[in-house]
């Protein structure tokens, strides 16, 4: 993104997805403020999960696809676009804002 | 040897005294001190190398006695050895700066600890040793008896009987040390009371026990330590909070326990009328309390939750609620807290099931250590709070049940039947600013090499330490029975930190299986229930308004 400011560091993850959401209103949970963030789920075309995080703590790459894939583990979306802004938020808290979105999405 | 004199201390007693009533003349009304004569007092009661007691902990402060020592003239003051629970105030260190003092024996310098590590490293200052409080008075009466102390009390009548107010603290351990071993006593105090017209509230130190009174041109200082705004508590604290209460107060009918400082524990003692009241836990646990007046307790106070709490000192603002709530807390017959750290810590220590606290590292043996390098800070109370009273024997079903599941299946003096305190770290595995707090190795092991110790200044000794809970669930590391098990048992908790990513994942999943680690869908926890919702007040006014407008805030904490 052209206008993604420099403090901040983008990271993209595409993974296969096993349980297809489907149309769905888009999903906001979340606010950017420090140590929070905001998660935004989208519906995509095709089968995966793609997941685009913006984030102000740089050098933390590791841990975020640490994150991300249990996250993935555990709800398995097909056919999502994940938007994450954040704001320096610890694991604990990205771990639970993105649960807290995936559960809106349960049937 | 042939002794002729075995009373030498009470000549050099005799000796002070009498230099101290021709030093000041008119300065001086029997106990009572000129306030501008402090100075010539202390130059005068003084003797080079003398061990001298200075009250500060880390709420009351005998600060203005703290200024006058750094004015006595060092030729005449110097090389004394400073026995202190507390380095709070840049004069505690002045005094080293300018040869007045020479070794320290002390327990927390926490604002000071980096200026300290300077001072030693230049050499100019020597620590005998670093001691928790319990200890540091234990030594007062042993080794490290105060020839002189300094102290601070809200008032003196005319005989020198002091008043303490709330903040009684330390000063009656300090002052029994020093009084009946041929020492001096002397008070600094906010106001004078004749005695004819007016009477103190109360006597917390006898007059017989004092020597010289001085009134401070300001009151002593104190620091509310112990308020947290419910607004700063987080929901991963809020989920942390039910993890405890659900997944160890319960689980082990916890009723007499100690809270460690911060908003891990605060966040628990707001859910207590809300989330436990709902488990259906009232009366069931957290009955007695070894701790201070903790304005977050008020609405399990309120809520008739809590039988009685014994304080190590006061807080400001909770003096008009404590008198209100004399049931709870214990009061003089004025009505105002009678708070005494030395035998609140022993409280603590042989009375207390639990000790709950944060840190701010913990390695794979379940060490923990709030020492950070290029800070000498030392623990304070942690150590006695969070260590197993070896010397306990009475019994309760929570410290039995510790005791069996830490020697089922051994045997020899490892399986001999007894009890064992639970002492439980609380942390998130990540601190501000992404800190991992699980580490494979404790900042304290350089700290010590850097600082030339004889140990790694560790906080809670991982043998002590029964529980880790995380955001990620709670270690039970009575159960674990190999230093393996241990390892992954702690790895098994610390998310993803380097340590948490670490794991054997095969062996994490069998300690879960057996219950060695619980994650919070194992206790039924589900974490979106989390919620800031679920805490008794939110925002320092919810406190105000639980306390029926008794309590009162200091300034700093009214946003309102």
């Amino acid at each position: 993104m052209s206008d993604t400011s420099p403090g901040l560091e983008t990271l993209n993850y595409s993974l296969p997805g096993q349980r297809p959401a489907g149309a769905f209103a888009p999903v906001l949970v979340g606010v950017v403020g420090s140590g929070n963030l905001e998660v935004l789920l989208e519906p995509a075309a095709g089968t995966q999960c793609d997941i685009h995080i913006e984030t102000s703590a740089r050098g933390f790459g590791a841990i975020w696809e640490a994150v991300v894939r249990d996250f993935h583990s555990r709800h398995p979306l097909a056919g999502v676009r994940v938007s994450v802004n954040d704001m320096g938020a610890t694991p604990a808290v990205v771990s639970l804002r993105l649960d807290q979105a995936a559960a809106e999405l349960a049937p | 040897m042939n002794r002729t004199n075995w009373n030498t201390k009470a000549d050099n007693r005799a000796g002070r005294l009498a230099r101290v009533a021709e030093a000041l003349g008119t300065q001086r009304a029997g106990k009572r001190v000129a306030t501008e004569a402090v100075v010539a007092l202390l130059e005068a009661a003084l003797e080079p190398g003398d061990r001298v007691c200075l009250e500060g902990n880390n709420q009351k402060q005998a600060d203005f006695l703290a200024q006058a020592l750094l004015q006595v003239d060092p030729q005449r003051v110097h090389g004394l050895h400073m026995v202190q629970s507390v380095l709070a105030l840049p004069e505690h260190l002045d005094i080293f700066e300018n040869g007045i003092a020479s070794r320290l024996d002390f327990s927390f310098s926490g604002p000071q600890g980096a200026r300290l590590a300077k001072l030693v490293s230049g050499g100019r200052l020597e620590i005998g040793a670093i001691h928790t409080y319990l200890e540091l008075f234990a030594r007062y009466f042993i080794d490290l008896t105060p020839k002189v102390a300094l102290i601070a009390a809200q008032a003196a009548d005319a005989d020198g009987n002091l008043y303490t107010g709330p903040n009684t603290e330390d000063t009656p351990a300090i002052v029994e040390a020093a009084a009946f071993s041929g020492g001096i006593v002397i008070a600094q105090v906010n106001e004078w009371i004749d005695g004819k017209t007016t009477a103190l509230p109360r006597v917390d130190i006898p007059a017989d026990w004092v020597d010289f009174v001085v009134v401070a041109p300001r009151p002593n200082f104190i620091e509310p330590l112990f308020t947290r705004d419910p607004a700063q508590i987080s929901e991963i604290q809020v989920l942390m909070a039910m993890m405890a209460i659900k997944g160890i107060y319960a689980e082990y009918g916890v009723q007499r326990l100690n809270h460690g400082i911060g908003f891990d524990t605060a966040a628990i003692e707001l859910l207590l009328p809300t989330y436990a009241e709902s488990l259906g836990l009232k009366g069931k646990i957290c009955r007695h309390w070894a701790l201070n007046p903790h304005p977050a307790l008020i609405p399990a106070i309120e809520a008739g939750w809590v039988e009685s709490v014994h304080s190590f000192g006061s807080e400001l603002g909770m003096e008009d609620y404590i008198r209100a709530r004399s049931d709870v807390f214990f009061t003089g017959r004025d009505g105002s807290l009678r708070s005494n750290r030395a035998f609140c810590q022993a409280a603590g220590h042989y009375a207390c099931d639990l000790f709950i606290g944060s840190t701010l590292q913990i390695d794979l043996d379940g060490n923990s250590s709030t020492a950070t390098l290029g800070r000498i800070s030392g623990f304070g109370g942690a150590p006695n709070m969070g260590a197993d009273a070896r010397g306990r024997r009475h019994a309760s079903p929570a410290w039995l049940k510790a005791g069996r599941e830490a020697r089922a299946d051994r045997s020899g003096s490892a399986g001999t039947p007894r009890g064992q305190k639970l002492v439980v770290q609380m942390v998130e595995t990540f601190r501000e600013h992404m800190q991992p707090a699980f580490v494979e190795r404790l900042d304290a092991w350089t700290l010590q090499e850097q600082a030339g110790m004889a140990l790694p200044p560790i906080m809670i000794y991982g043998e002590d330490v029964t529980h880790i809970l995380t955001e990620e669930g709670i270690a039970n590391l009575l159960l674990c029975r190999s230093d393996a098990e241990r390892e992954q048992a702690i790895r098994g908790v610390a998310g993803y930190t380097a340590v948490g990513l670490g794991r054997d994942r095969r062996m994490v999943e069998n300690l879960r299986d057996r219950g060695v680690i619980r994650r919070p869908e194992d206790l039924g926890i589900d974490p979106r229930e989390a919620t800031r919702n679920l805490l008794a007040a939110r925002s320092m006014r919810d406190l105000v308004r639980a306390s029926g407008g008794l309590y009162n805030p200091p300034k700093r904490f009214r946003h309102w």
